[in-house]
């Protein structure tokens, strides 16, 4: 039925159409990030509660002083496959939000679960004026938005292992890639800093985060997360993940079904396709 | 075609029907007495796959598009509202997307397999052209489908692109406006996009119907290419072939839903999920991996050709590229099909095969360097392939003997 001259076909096959997109990037100077072990890698991949939880604070309390998230809605925080949050601590939060609305009296009204992110500049312009002319970009679907290049050939593998978290990755590697000084001959701009993976190293962003900077409550066994940059880092990336793809827990246990259903189901065919074609030399 | 006919009405119903509208007994001749060669192998199950890829396609699509907006103030949101907010809407979204993806690849086996094996040779000359025809409506589809989510590589494909067209001489830049809706790409780009990739997949619904029948004209081609002499060389389409093809079609689900559910993404461009600012070229333009054979042909003109400049010779090429695939069955003259029976071309269409995936490489590199010349060395031999390859090969190669009937081959696999 299947020859090795089919199956060496079919394998080239595949690696002809894998050969794609990531040659694009291959070229140009990719600074090397380093891969960071998720938990929501891989088939059986989950968001870590615990870790969305501190990336959440590290947002809350760093980041979304400058970067907004507009697709976010305050009810996404308890929704299942999320920092699992609960309703009544949601409503909380939202509540300690002012929301702009026409329709409420005075044009602010207390924050509701299903309240959107609300953004930290009412405007762009705002925004550029408020951060020496760089905008910040909004974390909604940043973390899908960035990636990692491989060099040739390594990315063919990410097809096989569905290699999907570049973007934390880089987030991460961007993170931790802050230096005191720039290297010796390079024109850094007035206000800017250096940075090892960040696209022409002279990024708008200082470094946001310091060791010790955030105070991590100790979980109920006694257990301390380190209170890193590198941590902090992870953690504020795995966050941003979770806001672009606030699916994929579901998504994933879906898609285990679903393939070991089409195995199953591909035997009994293979088995129904043989019962038939019995008898018939072809 | 009605020679194959078992069909008797059962009933008075039936008969009654079959009178005015022969629907049962055209579905019984052409869906399941249809004598089909009995030695087809599984690379003719993407025929099938590629029925239901479009059928996969029309559907998602048309749960889609009851969500999105087109309009370049909502449309990147709304795509992320589907992924977030409708039910199952992250599986739709991506099913489409990578259903794209699938489509191609499953169309390229196809092509490959019909060049392979001479499915295009008389008297198959029509049902190839209305492939190809078929392929280039795909590709019109795909890039406008590609553009609706209105991301960095959305707009920017869309700019790309539609600057094609200005290159051809005198009506150019009008036809670039019209395709536009405007001197730039914006509102008016998104919508007559929107509308066009909603009514592209049913024009080519109604080509693949013509490309089944005049596939049912003279029957399938076979892997001898060796014609049917005789109902000892075919079996009826049902149930023999509608359960291969749907034991294929199953097979072909494993990888799509490996991507769907494991890795949507992964087949797209990240700054897809930054919004299209016109403002910001993005670093590199690369298009969907499907296109890229034909964006390296278009990019490797860079030079002028006497009095046509590089621009309009890259267009030239790159339509040239798609266009010399309607002539194929006269430009390979060789009266044997298969490839199997001819030595020489099987190398050849090897070459070929290999050409064509660096071409496909050379179309996501950047263009600089080494890349460039390969570029241009590969373009050139994609049309040398075609024009002085295939021509020689008819004249200078000797076939191997044919068997003298499919039953014949078959049985001399069975017993070797």
């Amino acid at each position: 039925m299947f020859n090795t001259k089919t199956i060496i076909a079919a394998l080239a096959m595949v690696a002809a159409s894998a050969l794609a997109a990531p040659a694009a990037q291959a070229a140009g100077e990719a600074p090397h990030i380093e891969k960071q072990d998720w938990s929501f890698a891989g088939i059986f991949g989950t968001y870590d509660e615990n870790q969305l939880q501190r990336g959440f604070q590290i947002f809350r309390e760093v980041c979304s002083s400058c970067h907004g998230a507009r697709l976010i809605a305050f009810r996404n925080l308890a929704e299942p496959g999320g920092p699992g949050f609960s309703e009544a601590q949601i409503k909380a939060l939202a509540a300690e939000y002012e929301i702009a609305d026409s329709t409420a009296e005075g044009g602010v009204r207390p924050g509701v679960p299903a309240d959107r992110w609300p953004s930290p500049f009412a405007t762009e312009q705002d925004a550029r004026d408020a951060n020496g002319g760089a905008l910040p970009p909004d974390f909604s679907v940043l973390a899908k938005a960035r990636g990692v290049t491989d060099a040739f050939p390594w990315w063919l593998t990410n097809y096989f292992t569905g290699y999907s978290e570049g973007g934390p990755d880089y987030i991460h590697a961007l993170l931790t890639g802050y230096h005191d000084e720039a290297p010796e001959g390079f024109d850094l701009p007035e206000g800017k800093s250096y940075n090892d993976v960040f696209p022409g190293h002279a990024i708008g962003m200082a470094p946001p985060l310091m060791d010790e900077m955030i105070a991590y409550t100790p979980g109920e066994d006694g257990v301390e997360v380190p209170m890193t940059v590198d941590q902090y880092s992870k953690d504020v990336s795995a966050y941003m993940m979770w806001m672009a793809e606030p699916g994929l827990v579901a998504r994933k246990e879906t898609g285990f079904r679903v393939l070991l259903f089409l195995f199953l189901f591909a035997g009994l065919m293979w088995a129904t396709k043989r019962r038939i074609w019995k008898g018939i030399e072809h | 075609m009605s020679e194959h006919s078992t069909y008797t009405p059962g009933s008075g119903v039936e008969k009654w029907l079959d009178e005015r509208l022969p629907i049962i007994r055209f579905s019984k001749e052409h869906l399941m007495d249809f004598p089909t060669p009995k030695n087809l192998n599984y690379w003719w199950t993407f025929g099938a796959i590629l029925a239901f890829m479009l059928v996969v396609q029309i559907i998602t699509g048309v749960v889609l598009a009851m969500h999105y907006t087109p309009n370049v103030a909502l449309a990147f949101d709304s795509v992320e509202h589907i992924r977030r907010d409708v039910n199952g809407g992250r599986i739709i979204q991506a099913t489409h997307a990578v259903g794209a993806s699938m489509f191609f690849a499953a169309v390229y086996i196809h092509i490959f397999r019909g060049m392979y094996f001479g499915s295009y040779k008389a008297p198959r000359e029509i049902l190839w052209i209305l492939g190809v025809l078929i392929f280039v409506l795909m590709m019109a589809t795909a890039f406008m489908g590609y553009v609706l989510p209105w991301g960095q590589m959305s707009g920017w494909a869309a700019t790309v692109i539609t600057n094609i067209f200005a290159a051809i001489p005198v009506v150019g830049t009008p036809l670039l406006e019209l395709l536009r809706g405007g001197f730039s790409v914006g509102n008016p780009t998104l919508n007559r996009f929107f509308s066009l990739h909603y009514l592209l997949p049913f024009v080519i619904a109604a080509v693949v119907v013509l490309h089944i029948w005049a596939l049912h004209v003279p029957g399938n081609n076979n892997p001898t290419g060796v014609d049917v002499k005789s109902s000892r060389d075919t079996v009826p389409f049902h149930p023999y072939y509608t359960m291969k093809d749907l034991f294929g079609i199953v097979l072909f689900l494993i990888p799509f839903a490996w991507f769907v559910f494991f890795a949507p993404d992964i087949l797209g461009h990240p700054d897809n999920y930054i919004p299209f600012n016109p403002q910001v070229t993005p670093a590199h333009i690369v298009p969907e991996w499907y296109f890229l054979p034909f964006y390296a042909i278009l990019r490797a003109i860079d030079f002028n050709i006497l009095f046509i400049d590089s621009k309009l010779g890259g267009v030239i090429f790159f339509g040239g590229s798609i266009l010399i695939l309607f002539f194929l069955p006269w430009l390979d003259t060789s009266k044997v099909r298969s490839g199997t029976f001819r030595p020489m071309f099987k190398w050849f269409y090897w070459l070929f095969v290999v050409n064509f995936v660096a071409l496909t490489y050379l179309g996501a590199a950047p263009a600089e360097g080494i890349y460039v010349v390969l570029a241009k060395i590969t373009t050139f031999y994609y049309f040398a392939h075609f024009l002085i390859i295939l021509p020689l090969l008819s004249r200078l190669e000797t076939p191997r003997p044919l068997p003298t009937s499919i039953s014949e081959s078959v049985l001399g696999k069975a017993h070797s």
